[in-house]
Order: C-alpha cells, then sequence, then structure tokens
C-alpha cells in the first residue's frame, strides 16, 4: 500500500470524527429547523454517488475499447462504491423528505433518476458476482448503456414534475452553513478515494495471486 | 456481402425456424396473456377497472414477454453453438445483430396484436380509438426495449446463469422507454388527444431507440469476442 | 475442389507460444507447432487438455493471452497486440471449422441448413452450393428433412459440409469421430483423406486414437493445456499416447 494510505486514513477518521461537532454548531435553517442538518451528510454521500457513477462509467468504456484489467478493476471498484454511497443517499434522503414533504419517496426527476443509477449498479455488481468467465464485458457493456440511459431518465421524469432542492444553493450558503458542508464533503470525498484504492488494490492482489499460481507449475 | 443482407439472412432463417413449430410465439402470448389476466383478477372488481390501469398492464406484459422471447430466441443459437457459427462467418457481427433484433421485434408485435383486445376488453380501455398514433407509440418502445435486449441476451449466451441475469441487466436499463411508452398510451386514452404530449413522448422514444441501437451496432464486436 | 480459395497465402499455419488463461485456469500454455498444407495435423490429448481451447482460438472466436498465430503469409494474430494482415472477415472466409456441436440448426432442413451458411459465406446462388454440398454428403434425398431426424452420422456428414461450404484451405475439427459407428468413421476418414490431397490443412482434436491410428501426418500431444510431444511418425502413434498417457498419471 502506497505511503499516503494509512495517514491519509487518520485523516479521514478524524474528519468523520470532527463533522458532528461542526454540524451541531451549525445554525439552525429558518424553515426546516433541525431535519436540515441531515443535507451535511446527504449532499456529499449523493455527490459522491455520481462522482464514483461517472468513474465507473468511463472505466468501463475505456475497459471495453482496448483498454487493459486495470480499467477492469477501476470499474469494478467505482461500482460498489456507488452503491454504497447510493445507499447513503437513498437512506438519508426519505428521512429528510418526510419532514420537508410529508412523504418518504416522491417519483421526482433526480430521485428516479438516483434510483435508476443505484439499480443498474446493483445490477453490475450481480452479474460480476453470478456472471462467471466473461462477465467483465457483460458489466462493461451494462455501465456504458447505463450511463446513457441517464439523460432519457432525467427528461422522462422531468415531464411530471420536480420538487427537489436544487444544488445551486450550495454557492449561496453563509459561511456559518458553507464550512460544515464543505468540511463534510471533503471528509466523504477522502472516504471515496481511500476505499476505491483499497479496493483497486485488492483486485490487484487478487491478479497477481493468479498470476504468480499460473506461473507455479 | 452487404450489411444489410446478411441481416435479412439471419432475420428470415430465425422467421423459418419459428414457423415450424411456433414455440416461442406460442409461449410468449400464453404468458402475457396470463400476466393480463392475473392483473383483470386483481384490479377489476364488479365490472369496473382501475382508472388508468390499461397502459401499465399492457406495457407490464409487453415487458415479460419480451424478456421470454429473448431468452428463449438465443436458447435456440446456444443449442447446436450455432451462434458460433454466425460469429465464425465473415458477416459484419453487428448486421447479426440487426438480423436478430428484426426476428424479436417480429415475435414481440405479433404478441402484441394479441394483447391489444384484450386488454382493451378487460379493462374497458379504448385502445384502439387512435391506432395510428398507438400503432407507432407500441412500434417504437418494442424496439427499444429489444435494441437492448437483443445485445444483452447475445451477450449471456456464454454465461452459466443467463436466464436470472437478463431481466437483472435489461429492466433498469430499459426503464425510460417504458415510462415512455406507459405515459404516451395513457395520453391516447384521454377524451381529449394532446398532440404535442403524444409528440414529445414519441420523440423522446425515437431519440432512445436511436441512441441505444446505435450504442449496441458500436459495441456488440467488443462485446461478442472474448 | 482442387483449389481452395487463398489455398496459396495458407501454406503454413504456425503457432509459437500461444497461450490462453481464463482467471487462474489454465486453458492452453505454451504451445507452439507447425503444419504444412496437404497435411492432416492431430492434436491428442484427454478431455480438458485445451484442444477445444486452441482451436477456438485459430477460428478467431477466442483471443490469445499470449503468444502468436501466422496463417501462412495472410495474417498474423498476436496475443495482446491483436490482428495484422487480411481483415478479420477475409481471415474467417478461409477458415472452416466443424466444433464439438454441430454449428446446425436442428428445426431446419439439411437443404436450409447448408443455403443458409451458403449465403451467409456471400456464395452467389445458395441453392446451388447447397445442393452440391448435399451430394459430397450423399444426402440429396433426404435434404428435405429436418436436421432433428437425421442420425448422429448424417447430421455429422452436413455438419462438415457445411464447414467446407465456402471451400476454406484451412479445416478445424473438434472431436469429428465422437459418436459416429463404424462405417461412419470409415466415411469420415476417407473423406478427411480427400480434403487432404486438396492441398489444406487439417487439424483434427481428438481423444480416442484407437479410431484414427493412421490418418494423421503429424500429431501434437496435449496435457493440461501444454505439449508434451510433438510427433511426426505417424506409426507408432499408439505406443507414443499410451506413453504420454502413462507418464501424466505418475
Amino acid at each position: 500500500m502506497s505511503k499516503w494510505f494509512f495517514p491519509a486514513s487518520v485523516a479521514c477518521a478524524l474528519m468523520f470524527a470532527v463533522s458532528p461537532i461542526l454540524i451541531a454548531n451549525a445554525p439552525f435553517e429558518s424553515t426546516m429547523g433541525l431535519v436540515q442538518k441531515i443535507s451535511y451528510y446527504h449532499m456529499p454521500s449523493a455527490w459522491i454517488f455520481l462522482i464514483a457513477a461517472v468513474v465507473c462509467g468511463v472505466a468501463s468504456v475505456r475497459y471495453l475499447f482496448g483498454g487493459g484489467a486495470r480499467h477492469d478493476r477501476v470499474a469494478w471498484a467505482a461500482a460498489e462504491l456507488v452503491v454504497l454511497f447510493g445507499a447513503m443517499a437513498l437512506v438519508t434522503g426519505p428521512l429528510w423528505a418526510r419532514k420537508a414533504w410529508g412523504v418518504w419517496w416522491q417519483w421526482d426527476v433526480r430521485l428516479t433518476a438516483s434510483l435508476m443509477g443505484w439499480m443498474v449498479a446493483v445490477a453490475y455488481i450481480l452479474v460480476r458476482k453470478y456472471g462467471g468467465p466473461g462477465s467483465d464485458k457483460l458489466g462493461a457493456g451494462l455501465a456504458l448503456f447505463g450511463m446513457a440511459n441517464v439523460p432519457f431518465v432525467y427528461v422522462s421524469v422531468n415531464y411530471w414534475r420536480t420538487i427537489h432542492p436544487k444544488t445551486t444553493v450550495v454557492p449561496t450558503l453563509p459561511l456559518s452553513m458553507g464550512i460544515p458542508f464543505w468540511f463534510s464533503f471533503a471528509a466523504f470525498l477522502l472516504l471515496f478515494i481511500l476505499l476505491l484504492r483499497m479496493r483497486v488494490r485488492l483486485e490487484e492482489q487478487r491478479a497477481e495471486l493468479d498470476a504468480v499460481y499460473l506461473s507455479l507449475e | 456481402m452487404s450489411f444489410l443482407r446478411v441481416s435479412w439472412l439471419v432475420f428470415r432463417k430465425d422467421l423459418t425456424v419459428e414457423v415450424r413449430s411456433f414455440e416461442i410465439l406460442a409461449t410468449s402470448i400464453f404468458f402475457a396473456v396470463s400476466a393480463v389476466l392475473f392483473f383483470a383478477v386483481a384490479f377489476v372488481q364488479e365490472g369496473r377497472a382501475l382508472d388508468g390501469a390499461a397502459p401499465g398492464i399492457l406495457w407490464i406484459a409487453v415487458a415479460f414477454a419480451g424478456t421470454l422471447a429473448l431468452g428463449r430466441t438465443f436458447e435456440r443459437e446456444r443449442q447446436a453453438e450455432t451462434l458460433q457459427a454466425l460469429l465464425l462467418a465473415p458477416a459484419d457481427r453487428p448486421a447479426i445483430y440487426v438480423g436478430k433484433l428484426l426476428g424479436i421485434v417480429t415475435l414481440l408485435v405479433t404478441t402484441e396484436v394479441v394483447l391489444l383486445p384484450l386488454i382493451a376488453y378487460l379493462f374497458q380501455a379504448p385502445l384502439f380509438a387512435r391506432a395510428g398514433w398507438l400503432a407507432a407509440v407500441l412500434l417504437a418502445g418494442t424496439v427499444g426495449y429489444c435494441a437492448v435486449g437483443t445485445l444483452f441476451a447475445a451477450m449471456l449466451v456464454r454465461v452459466r446463469s443467463r436466464d436470472v441475469l437478463l431481466p437483472v441487466l435489461l429492466y433498469p436499463i430499459t426503464i425510460p422507454v417504458i415510462i415512455a411508452g406507459v405515459r404516451a398510451t395513457s395520453v391516447l386514452l384521454e377524451p381529449e388527444l394532446d398532440v404535442a404530449m403524444i409528440r414529445f413522448w414519441l420523440s423522446l422514444m425515437a431519440a432512445y431507440d436511436v441512441v441505444f441501437i446505435t450504442l449496441a451496432l458500436w459495441s456488440f464486436e467488443p462485446l461478442m469476442t472474448e | 475442389m482442387s483449389d481452395p480459395s487463398g489455398a496459396g497465402e495458407l501454406d503454413t499455419l504456425v503457432v509459437e507460444g500461444l497461450a490462453r488463461h481464463f482467471g487462474r485456469r489454465r486453458a492452453v500454455s505454451q504451445v507452439s507447432f507447425a503444419c504444412r498444407r496437404g497435411s492432416i495435423v492431430g492434436l491428442l490429448g484427454p478431455n480438458g487438455a485445451g484442444k477445444s481451447t486452441l482451436l477456438a482460438m485459430l477460428a478467431t472466436l477466442l483471443r490469445p493471452t499470449s503468444g502468436t498465430i501466422r496463417y501462412g503469409s495472410l495474417a498474423t494474430i498476436a496475443g495482446g497486440a491483436g490482428r495484422t494482415g487480411a481483415t478479420a472477415a477475409d481471415l474467417r472466409r478461409r477458415i472452416g471449422m466443424l466444433g464439438h456441436d454441430l454449428f446446425l440448426y436442428p428445426d431446419l432442413t439439411a437443404r436450409e441448413n447448408l443455403a443458409f451458411f451458403a449465403a451467409l459465406y456471400g456464395a452467389g446462388d445458395a441453392r446451388r452450393a447447397a445442393h452440391r454440398a448435399l451430394e459430397r454428403a450423399a444426402l440429396a434425398d433426404r435434404g428435405d428433412d429436418p436436421v432433428s431426424s437425421f442420425s448422429r452420422g448424417m447430421r455429422q456428414r452436413v455438419a462438415l459440409e457445411r464447414a467446407l461450404i465456402q471451400d476454406p484451405p484451412l479445416l478445424l475439427l473438434d472431436e469429428p469421430f465422437t459418436g459416429l459407428d463404424d462405417r461412419s468413421v470409415a466415411a469420415l476418414m476417407r473423406r478427411l483423406s480427400g480434403l487432404r490431397e486438396d492441398g489444406r490443412i487439417l487439424l483434427v482434436a481428438t481423444h480416442d486414437l484407437d479410431l484414427v491410428e493412421g490418418l494423421f501426418d503429424e500429431a501434437v500431444f496435449l496435457r493440461d493445456g501444454r505439449v508434451v510431444e510433438l510427433a511426426s511418425q505417424p506409426r507408432a502413434l499408439r505406443a507414443l499416447y499410451q506413453g504420454v498417457m502413462a507418464r501424466g498419471r505418475s
């Protein structure tokens, strides 16, 4: 494991330990009150969910068109993180929505698109796990089509109704709320990078082990 | 060897095999009709159908029957490893994809023709009031659904658990086209036809068809080589 | 039939250091051998020795992990680097393959099967090509019966003609003798000898030496994906084979 990995892990753990204090000290939002505080975790996890999906899609396309096994390992690792961070976003979202909208779930465009993207990632993992030999190509194809799917989900659902708050509020946040927000975003991003690195490393070692095993005979 | 000629040969071959036994068509229709009857038992009470249920039921039946037809079509190519024989031929591989796609679309459209009067009767839905529009909506949706399905079913031929993995791969990707199909069909059942709305859904489905067929043609070769 | 298309460009088939891995399983490893036109090369070995994987790589169905396959001066496939020389279609047109499975549609008639593949290979008159193939298979009178109604021997004859429909200079056969009765084996061996006289390269994978002694000009013995013996003496194959198998067991 690279030299930076251990200190970075410690830093990440510390950041997550400190973040509740920062969030607790941030002022209450005028209309939502206490519930709004969940967005300090909800939004970063949702953003990382998106970043992971993009990483998975790009790596898959590169793998499909002549890239080496390295891209495939990144794609697999990223897909698992899509499921992880997506689950965080999809759990924290309804907790907030129950209070703000009065319902747990709405077939709003962002929610539907997120759920679809999350399902594609779950499908990716199912395929990789149960597909046997050749499932690397299947997964890459799924990721490719999953990416192409996003705009269609957006357009089709947008024709109903959108009530999800726009992310354009982020730059307008007062400093007292912006600092804890960006702090937790940094913590989530670091966590994502660490997990991705660790997961890719695991696959690399598995591949090395296979190579050693093959050369032994 | 031209692209379209290869597609035509594969399509005609599939049709000949199917006409000899009617196996896929008969089982798909039976399956779709059973699904519709289940829905009728669940959603029709005292002779009154649930409002707005018909479009959803139509498209769910189409999606399920489509999964069955896709699985069986490629099971046929697997039995004597004939898919390998197709891939060995000096023909454009995407042309083989197009041929298989045409065959599956034909099967599914035939199934829909049987389903429509049944759903129209059981759910008191005036499906035939705007038959031209409905035909366009069904065709656009079916092509999009099968475009994705044919590619994944072809890839799954060499995978062990292909029967369970086909829906796993297919459903998350085809949700927008099913949404568009359901919405468009609902628009057609309104007393007043909202032409702008139906145009929107149709063009969305057409765009989906174009994008996904292009992607499939582009990725079929790398996806099929092991 | 005396001048297979492209035979001039396909005098030899040379395999060097060919390997294919599936994860941790080494299906084929460091396989090297060469074949000349006008010869039948046997790929011998027990089930699971890597014969089918090797044939699939030679047929361009499977990419090698490493190593090279040289199709005369026509094309070269190198693991990692891919194909150089002729286009994939041109290369595939010169390879005929009879797989372990028949590569025939059981619900179609023999004539329909042959005509379909003839057309797919770009035959000008697919019906005529199918008719001639049926005559060669000595099945002209059964041509309009579905393949599923045929005996194993008849199916195998149709399958062989299907593989030869485009008159390829290279023919790959995977266990062609399995399940055939003595008469069919003898007929198939005569047919293969005839194809050798035409100046083709034939590769025949089999695990059953009893049936085919005397057919091979050369033999490659495979075990666990590796070449354990190369034999250019067609005689005494049996003793060699038994020796190879015994060595593997100990």
